[in-house]
């Protein structure tokens, strides 16, 4: 008789646990991401789909919830490219499964892992590695940004007045985390 | 390390976000299975690499991930401008503006 076996998929950063004065560092739980394309025509329409509009300014975001881990997300990424991202894990594709409209959807959810920054001294952590400028007046809560963390490519996202939300490729995550630990010890 | 503008996200960010993508306003031509192999290689290879006033092209490739056109004094490496692609070739006249512009932010 065969046996069956069950494959599990893991958190790249399972268990992990970092911190320093100030800052709490934790592996984000798992959510459902798309990388989605649309042509300027159709944001309306696909953000109706979606359940939460699809931002038009440089930098922004918008959420269908109050928080970042309950209901869906969308991040200005590029002029017609968003980030979308669902804490529940909900099927977002399958939200845009009906438009007529021509766009591209890439489901990217484990792709992509995310880690969270917390604390008064979050902003410092990733100021250690990330070349932009993060300032209230510039970076205020809700702006997202694709830039760089020492050497990996990240979209950083201001969920609230002290917390980051830090999106990278599943295959960066370990040098990363690495990264914003040994920075938080520096604080 | 250099702060350029990008138009698309309508703010300076620093130069490590972008990367550089040759020469701007290189028209490919229409016909070029008919071109001869001396046009073909100007096409392909041929840069005008002057020194002075440049334009070029860079990609925001850790940012928005677009294309967009440059001018750049090659001496002093300062970028004049920053502008969509697809959008035309500033003038003399508004590269002379946007230095003197640039001068006077930084008086």
């Amino acid at each position: 008789m065969a046996n069956s076996i069950q494959a599990l998929r893991n958190l790249p950063l399972d268990g992990r646990l970092a911190g320093g004065a100030g800052v709490s560092i934790t592996p984000a739980e798992p959510m459902s991401r798309v990388s989605l394309r649309v042509k300027d025509k159709d944001v309306k329409a696909i953000g109706k789909a979606l359940g939460v509009a699809l931002p038009s300014k440089p930098k922004t975001s918008n959420m269908s919830g109050d928080r970042a881990s309950a209901g869906r997300c969308a991040l200005w990424i590029g002029p017609d490219e968003w980030l979308v991202l669902d804490g529940e894990g909900a099927d977002i594709a399958g939200a845009l499964a009906k438009t007529k409209a021509v766009i591209s959807v890439v489901n990217i959810s484990h792709r992509n892992t995310a880690i969270l920054l917390e604390g008064q001294n979050a902003v410092d952590v990733l100021r250690a590695g990330c070349p932009q400028n993060l300032n209230d007046d510039v970076f205020p809560v809700g702006a997202c940004s694709r830039t760089i963390l020492g050497k990996a490519e990240v979209v950083i996202w201001r969920t609230d007045e002290q917390s980051y939300h830090v999106e990278c490729w599943r295959s960066f995550s370990d040098y990363v985390f690495k990264f914003i630990s040994q920075a938080a010890k520096g604080l | 390390m250099l702060y350029i503008r990008c138009p698309y996200c309508e703010e300076y960010r620093p130069e490590i976000e972008f990367r550089h993508a040759g020469e701007a306003h290189i028209e490919r031509p229409t016909n070029l299975a008919e071109i001869s192999a001396d046009d073909m290689e100007k096409f392909l290879f041929i840069r005008e690499n002057k020194r002075g006033i440049i334009f070029e092209r860079w990609r925001h490739i850790h940012g928005c991930g677009r294309f967009f056109n440059c001018v750049r004094d090659a001496v002093t490496d300062q970028i004049i401008m920053t502008y969509k692609s697809g959008e035309p070739k500033p003038s003399d006249a508004e590269i002379e503006k946007a230095i003197l512009a640039l001068k006077e932010e930084q008086a």
